[in-house]
């Protein structure tokens, strides 16, 4: 086992991560502490760029739209995810064929998919008013409209008033939303069922012989024997959703990030920064590292909190 | 279903208690059949979610710019002809209708002038436009978002299974200092999500003078950690009786991974380059950014640039999004069975 030998295996792969992953990761904070205007270094400027950032408005409220983002997106893929995939547990007939379809948008590419909703979200056009109007509903604005569900919801109920700051995410934003657990809940159903199926059926038959209910099977027995699953679940929609650019870029505006800025994310605004206005490259890294701060720590939060809870 | 009455009969006891046990027995079993009515109910909405859009797209792709103005909106695409005295049908565009006259002033569809016909001699006829198609391809350039597509794919894919092959291999079979600290240091960098390292990649490219090229898209992506990672923990359950024995048999070491390895881990393989395939061909953020002339831009960039020129041309974008998903789509339906399962064992990238 002679060390150079290894050595000459591991460099071409060894070298393309040091020098397109190890450094531009390392110097993600260097960066952050310069002034780079359009991939030009102009000089050092320490820590300027986050005591801009922690004042600047647009990005706290790109924080806000995330979270929100972030807050629909993964309750509700994980529900319903988890729900279709018990349901497909249940020894059905031809269970390919429905994997299959549920999973298919996965494949699709993300730009294609946003660019078919936009036109189904279409206010005058599209099919979803279509629906909702063929249903006895009141077509909506969906990816134009700005005000605050909540806001809308309380609207409809009949309350004038309702405060500002539980205006909630706007609607354009919830499409966004829909789209996208549209799109990833194919996979997650996918790893529940393959977590499902990992359940020897013995806990089941001997549930069942002692008369436990469906209910109770699932609560006591499915639940927990998933929760690895169901943590690599959260998991990893938490950080996917965290990363939400490409609906947002094709769905959204134009200006994109609209309507009033409703639905700019963080990354988005990362985006507008580093590359389309003036290219102000050390201020959208300043935006990266704090976003991937917060994925960081609610990643360990989540570990924290969940592991105790996971049965392995 | 018979079991459970047979388990309901068993709970009662006695004869008595049979007759009992086989009326709760088939209230039992018309509980199962209702439920299961409600299963598969629920497992058809979801097709009919999942699937509508496809259908939408696809139809829209196949209308007439007015066809996408009418509202409600026709499932199938259709036009309106009007019968020549050749018997022939020859589809003309309305103009105008006039009620009371009962008329309308159509144009031929090949061209002509315009000519006044009785509204009942107006027919509706299926009338599939796939002529949008050619004129989607015609309008942005994408023959060329193609091959470049293409192109960027094969690359990526031929130089990550190389690079991981040999790294994974030197991770799970060879002994040198730091081994385990370089493959930990690896696993972390993959925790780092892409928009963190987006900014430098871009610094780092232009110093290269790589923007806007072909290998600012191919060999930032020649190795991916996760891949190696994949092909390391299969080439760990390779005995080491069977290296022993190559290696006494005078077999080189390299010669071992081609011969012996690579032929035992072909579904590793597949799964790691159905991973690297779908990931590049759906790739945007990255290429958005580091490209930005036409040619040598991927048909995603292509797509939204597209997209955002046509404004109101619904049916030309959705013929661009049918033929930008149709390669991966076909072979999703060839192969669906490990397309699945090579993206839930590797992740998607969002």
């Amino acid at each position: 086992m002679d060390p150079a030998t290894a050595v000459l295996y591991l460099v071409p792969a060894a070298a393309i991560i040091a020098v397109f992953r190890l450094a531009p990761i390392a110097s993600a904070f260097l960066v952050s502490f310069f002034d780079v205007r359009m991939g030009r270094l102009r000089g050092f400027i320490g820590l300027a760029h986050y005591t801009r950032l922690f004042q600047d408005p647009v990005f706290w409220s790109s924080l806000g739209t995330t979270a929100y983002y972030v807050i629909g997106v993964v309750p509700l893929s994980l529900f319903l995810a988890l729900f279709a995939a018990v349901l497909l547990n249940q020894r059905i007939r031809a269970l390919g064929f429905y994997r299959t379809v549920y999973f298919l948008p996965v494949v699709t590419s993300l730009v294609a998919v946003s660019v078919v909703w936009k036109w189904i979200f279409h206010p005058r056009l599209g099919l979803l008013n279509y629906v909702i109007t063929l249903s006895g509903g009141r077509a909506l604005q969906w990816l134009e409209e700005p005000r605050g569900v909540f806001d809308m919801i309380a609207g409809a109920a009949g309350w004038t008033w309702w405060p500002g700051w539980l205006a909630g995410p706007s609607l354009a934003l919830v499409a966004v939303v829909i789209v996208s657990v549209w799109r990833g809940i194919g996979y997650n159903i996918v790893i529940f069922l393959a977590g499902l199926q990992n359940i020897p059926d013995q806990y089941y038959e001997a549930a069942r012989i002692d008369g436990a209910s469906p209910r109770q099977m699932f609560w006591r027995i499915t639940w927990p024997l998933l929760s690895p699953t169901t943590f690599y679940v959260l998991l990893s929609t938490t950080i996917v959703s965290f990363q939400v650019f490409t609906q947002i870029y094709l769905m959204t505006g134009p200006p994109i990030g609209g309507p009033m800025g409703t639905t700019k994310v963080t990354v988005y605004y990362l985006f507008e920064k580093g590359f389309d206005a003036g290219g102000n490259m050390g201020y959208a890294s300043a935006v990266a590292l704090v976003l991937f701060a917060i994925i960081l720590s609610l990643t360990l939060l989540q570990r924290r909190v969940v592991e105790q809870r996971v049965h392995y | 279903m018979a079991d459970a009455a047979v388990k309901a009969a068993e709970a009662g006891a006695g004869g008595a208690a049979r007759a009992a046990g086989a009326r709760a027995a088939a209230g039992h079993r018309a509980r199962r059949a209702a439920r299961r009515v409600w299963v598969y109910a629920l497992l058809w909405l979801g097709i009919v979610i999942m699937v509508m859009p496809f259908l939408w797209m696809v139809t829209t792709s196949l209308k007439s710019p007015i066809e996408i103005l009418t509202f409600p909106p026709t499932w199938i695409p259709t036009g309106q002809f009007v019968r020549g005295a050749d018997g022939e049908w020859r589809e003309v565009y309305v103009a105008s209708r006039d009620g009371r006259a009962g008329t309308a002033v159509v144009r031929p569809a090949e061209g002509g002038p315009a000519m006044t016909v009785p509204l009942d001699e107006l027919h509706n006829r299926v009338r599939f436009r796939f002529g949008n198609y050619a004129a989607a391809w015609r309008q942005a350039p994408f023959a060329r978002y193609y091959l470049n597509t293409v192109f960027v794919v094969l690359c990526t894919l031929a130089g990550q299974l190389v690079t991981s092959c040999l790294a994974a291999y030197a991770f799970a079979r060879m002994r040198f200092p730091g081994r385990d600290a370089v493959f930990l240091l690896f696993l972390s960098m993959m925790m780092v999500p892409e928009p963190v390292y987006l900014v430098p990649s871009y610094i780092i490219l232009a110093k290269f003078g790589w923007i806007d090229t072909y290998q600012a898209m191919i060999v930032p992506w020649l190795a991916y950690i996760f891949s190696i990672f994949l092909l390391r923990q299969h080439f760990k359950t390779i005995p080491n009786d069977l290296y022993d024995a190559a290696i006494i048999d005078g077999c080189s070491r390299f010669a071992f991974l081609w011969r012996i390895v690579l032929p035992l881990s072909k579904a590793t393989l597949a799964a790691v380059s159905i991973f690297t395939v779908v990931s590049t061909w759906n790739s945007f953020l990255w290429p958005l950014v580091m490209t930005n002339t036409p040619s040598v831009r991927p048909l995603q960039v292509g797509l939204a640039r597209f997209a955002q020129e046509q404004g109101t041309n619904h049916e030309l974008m959705m013929a661009a999004a049918v033929f930008s998903i149709a390669p991966l789509v076909v072979a999703y339906f060839m192969a669906q069975k490990q397309i699945i399962q090579s993206l839930a064992t590797s992740g998607i990238k969002g």
